[in-house]
């Protein structure tokens, strides 16, 4: 802003000391989910504080890797997070295709009720989604989850994708069509190259919730074999909640895609926080 | 040029011969249906049930008491002192959260509206916070708050809040600090986020006029930036509070509650019922509480627009 | 090539009716232009002759075969849109080819086809191009070739050349008429521009309102519009209209003057006059049917356009062919040529 370059010298420091808080502010917790992670076992107690440590070690990441099943929890991660962000992807695609393209009976309706989904309290269907899927055999099942999370993120994601289809002209696609094109291979030779990068933020935005979703998984899984990595997270803690260097080890291991996943989307922040309102 | 023949629009299908109209009119349909399939297997089925689930006692652990109970378990609940405690710490949590995610998200947003050296990476690593899965933001805290392997008890010794470095997660009195931090830290690059896009929406050369008729700095920002900010913080902060309200990860995760419920919220609350005593039909019920008050909270800030914008 | 038939077709949005028992035969080769202001339907009509908006009633034929529920693909019929609608992600040759490639045609075939068409449009040495890398024309020029190449039966022009700037527009225009009679296929073409229209057309439909106001050739339609609304819209600069008294022998002006109108035979039901600039003559005071005063004079060299206010009749355009020495303030007198003038009934119709 031109109004805040000719201020006073003073609001320069000012400025500056709050882009230093801020700095700190984010990044101090991550600095020493790491610095833990990275400190000798035998360290930890007597420079447990301690701003830097006096020695690194990578036997943490190690140790977690090869002598827990923390790879096993990172495996199931992955899968029901790529599955969820695939399945949602694909599906609000084509929502959001036809909120953007069409206007038809019910639309408002539609809208509305995926408004709603956003603001009602997920675990009031906690114990009801339980029941269901255990009726139906398939507790402890990846798939479940999946099938779980991709309704959860659909509406979401819906509006992500109806906001990048609203920057495609409609034109294109009559084009298309009257160039020999049926509506659906117009979509698939015309918008769908176009959007591209949208499918693509929309892919990282799901992966991302999928990745950190905690309570419904506690709930629908129970067996070792088949926890995702928060899950899997958790119970470690409440059950060595000693061995500090490899919880954090861990974690740092478990930021590890959403970081990859947020440098992708960083671009379409604005867009997707803003399009899907509530998301957080 | 030569004449060319007609081709038959999909040899020997029925298809082409039905109106175009009615095409038209299915069509959205087929892109639509498995979002809705979904969104209505998933979510609206199991809300409905649950609603259903409140008027039943379900208890997992105990099989032969299940059945229709009408209002009991309405009735408990209103004689459940944990509810109303929980209810009562509902309100610090959200008031507390978003109070502090706005007014620390506004400076953010303020701040990133200037240029300065290096803005993009700041950007990127301030808003951060946002990309970490938020079980790992609890237990990051949780962490930081531990005397043993945290700094942050040794540093409010220091500072003169505490008398000596322990844990607040377990002190009563303090405890819900705790994850309100947690929540301060991940919320801050939402509403920064936001609130920039809509800085940005706000045309500078309205600031250009302000400079010409002498306008202070701060005369600008209250009488050109809150008020063009006003709609976009009205929709932000509503939106947000009902989302943090049921926001129970990072509670679950901290303190699960306690100690002595004095961290319990609402939502923490149905998903302790529901995971730890199974007791289904008195988590639904606590949910459908817990959804009135939302809903009412709605209502009454949908009036307060309409009354607002009236004006 | 095709003849083109609608047959009392009209549209409507639920209870919203934005055409009405459209009627028109377009024949084999035939340029038709669809004109009218903004609203006035001809998008629409032009939209449903292409499929991509369904037909509420009526019906739609090409050379005899019911099109109303056949889709865009199947219609063998070509358009160029306003925005051009290139695909952005092709390259020139791609975008002129694509019809060819969704229906499977051969690699060669197809880029002889490309090629053949990108020489005759002057774009040859743009055929790798993205389409971002183009000037407005060029972009024009690939949106042309791209229904060219398809040979279809009609071509579909949904106003082509609004987005280019004036000195391009009329060399499109020329492209375009120039397209025309090489190809010899029949073609249709929505404007609001009449100037567009009376230069392109074979015959000009205009449109108002959802309805069909007169269909004819631009001479026609110059000379004998069917109704005020035609009578103004076509012809630049519009025609002056002035609110007169029918009676037995001709009409009279709000300021008393008798103008006998020898052609007309009706002249008892006229309520308005219409006299284009063109038609109207500056003479030596007290000589012509009017006494004005000049107030802005306009002189384009070839051309001299005065705008003048006549006492009890308001303003007038005047336009007179080559340079006269009228200035701001001057009292001139003006003479009417009654066998150019038109006079229309209460309704806006014209009587003849």
């Amino acid at each position: 802003m031109s109004i805040m370059r000719r201020r006073h010298p003073l609001f320069a420091v000012g400025k500056y000391a709050a882009l230093l808080f801020y700095l700190a502010f984010a990044l101090f917790p991550l600095y020493w989910l790491l610095k833990i992670a990275l400190t000798p076992d035998a360290l930890i107690f007597s420079e447990g504080t301690r701003l830097l440590p006096s020695a690194m070690t990578w036997s943490n990441f190690s140790a977690v890797l090869f002598a827990t099943d923390f790879l096993a929890y990172f495996g199931n991660s992955l899968i029901v997070s790529l599955g969820t962000a695939f399945v949602t992807t694909l599906v609000a695609a084509g929502a959001g295709y036809a909120f953007s393209r069409f206007v038809f009976a019910g639309k408002k309706i539609i809208i509305a009720v995926m408004l709603i989904t956003q603001m009602f309290p997920l675990l009031m269907i906690i114990a009801p989604i339980y029941k269901i899927v255990a009726d139906l055999g398939l507790l402890n099942s990846l798939t479940s989850l999946i099938v779980v999370y991709t309704a959860f993120n659909i509406p979401f994601a819906t509006f992500l994708m109806q906001s990048f289809f609203d920057g495609i002209p409609k034109d294109l696609e009559e084009a298309a069509m009257m160039d020999g094109c049926s509506r659906f291979q117009a979509l698939r030779k015309v918008v769908f190259p176009l959007t591209l990068p949208g499918l693509g933020a929309t892919l990282g935005f799901v992966f991302t919730a999928a990745w950190s979703e905690l309570l419904f998984a506690l709930m629908l899984i129970s067996r070792n074999d088949a926890m995702t990595f928060p899950v899997g997270l958790l119970t470690f803690v409440s059950k060595f909640s000693v061995d500090w260097g490899q919880m954090m080890a861990a974690g740092v291991l478990a930021l590890i895609p959403s970081c990859l996943f947020f440098i992708f989307i960083q671009r379409y922040l604005v867009q997707g926080l803003t399009s899907g309102a509530v998301k957080g | 040029m030569i004449a060319r023949p007609l081709e038959p629009a999909v040899p020997g299908n029925s298809r082409a011969r039905r109106s175009l109209y009615l095409q038209y009119m299915v069509e959205p349909f087929y892109y639509l249906a498995p979002a809705v399939i979904l969104i209505g297997a998933v979510m609206m089925m199991p809300l409905i049930i649950g609603i259903s689930y409140s008027f039943q006692s379900i208890e997992l652990l105990n099989p032969f008491k299940t059945g229709w109970v009408g209002l009991d378990n309405y009735a408990d609940l209103w004689t459940d002192r944990k509810f109303w405690i929980a209810l009562e710490n509902t309100f610090f949590w959200t008031f507390w959260s978003i109070t502090f995610q706005f007014l620390l998200g506004l400076g953010l947003a303020l701040l990133l509206n200037t240029q300065f050296f290096g803005k993009r990476l700041f950007q990127a690593l301030v808003f951060l916070p946002w990309a970490v899965p938020t079980f790992l933001s609890a237990l990051t805290w949780a962490w930081l708050f531990n005397p043993v392997i945290g700094p942050l008890p040794h540093w409010l010794v220091a500072v003169g809040i505490l008398s000596e470095p322990y844990n607040i997660l377990g002190d009563p009195d303090l405890a819900m600090w705790g994850p309100i931090m947690a929540n301060i830290w991940f919320g801050v690059p939402f509403f920064a986020i936001t609130l920039l896009a809509a800085l940005q929406s706000i045309p500078s050369e309205l600031y250009e006029a302000a400079e010409i008729d002498g306008a202070t700095p701060w005369q600008s920002f209250t009488k050109i930036t809150l008020p063009f900010l006003a709609p976009m913080i009205a929709i932000t902060v509503m939106l947000r509070t009902i989302w943090i309200a049921n926001f129970a990860d990072l509670i679950f995760v901290m303190t699960g509650g306690g100690p002595a419920n004095s961290t319990q919220i609402l939502s923490t609350y149905i998903f302790t019922t529901a995971f730890r005593k199974l007791d289904f039909g008195y988590a639904s019920t606590i949910a459908v509480a817990l959804l009135a008050i939302l809903l009412v909270y709605a209502l009454i800030l949908l009036w307060l627009r309409k009354k607002l914008v009236r004006i | 090539m095709a003849h083109l038939e609608l047959k009392d077709v009209s549209k409507s949005y639920g209870p919203v009716e934005v055409l009405r028992d459209i009627n028109l035969q377009i024949a084999d080769g035939e340029f038709v232009v669809l004109v009218g202001p903004s609203g006035c339907g001809k998008s629409t009509l032009l939209r449903m002759i292409a499929g991509l908006e369904p037909i509420s009633g009526g019906d739609f034929l090409i050379d005899g075969a019911h099109m109303n529920d056949v889709r865009p693909r199947d219609r063998d019929i070509a358009m160029v849109f306003q925005s051009y609608a290139l695909y952005p992600h092709m390259d020139v040759g791609r975008n002129m080819g694509f019809s060819m490639e969704i229906r499977k045609e051969p690699t060669e075939t197809r880029r002889s086809k490309v090629a053949e068409a990108a020489q005759t449009l002057g774009l040859s040495h743009l055929i790798d191009r993205l389409p971002k890398a183009l000037s407005g024309g060029q972009r024009q020029r690939v949106a042309m070739g791209r229904a060219i190449i398809r040979n279809p039966r009609a071509f579909l022009f949904d106003e082509p050349l609004s987005n280019l700037d004036a000195a391009l527009r009329v060399e499109m225009r020329l492209e375009i008429a120039r397209l025309h009679q090489k190809l010899g296929s029949t073609m249709i073409y929505v404007t609001h521009d009449q100037v567009e229209a009376l230069t392109l057309a074979d015959r000009i439909v205009v449109l108002h309102g959802g309805d069909i106001q007169q269909v004819g050739s631009p001479l026609e339609l110059y000379e004998r519009p069917a109704n005020r609304f035609v009578a103004q819209f076509i012809g630049s600069p519009t025609m002056n209209v002035v609110e007169v008294e029918g009676g037995e022998t001709g009409v009279t002006t709000r300021n008393g003057t008798l103008i006998s109108v020898p052609r007309t035979s009706d002249t008892r039901r006229a309520t308005a006059l219409g006299i284009r600039p063109e038609h109207l003559e500056v003479v030596d005071l007290n000589q012509g049917d009017l006494t004005a005063v000049a107030d802005v004079v306009e002189h384009l060299g070839s051309d001299t356009n005065i705008y003048v206010k006549v006492d009890g009749i308001g303003p007038l355009m005047v336009r007179k062919h080559g340079n006269i020495p009228a200035r701001s303030g001057d009292r001139i007198g003006l003479r009417i040529q009654v066998e150019n003038a038109h006079l229309f009934a209460p309704d806006g119709t014209t009587l003849s």
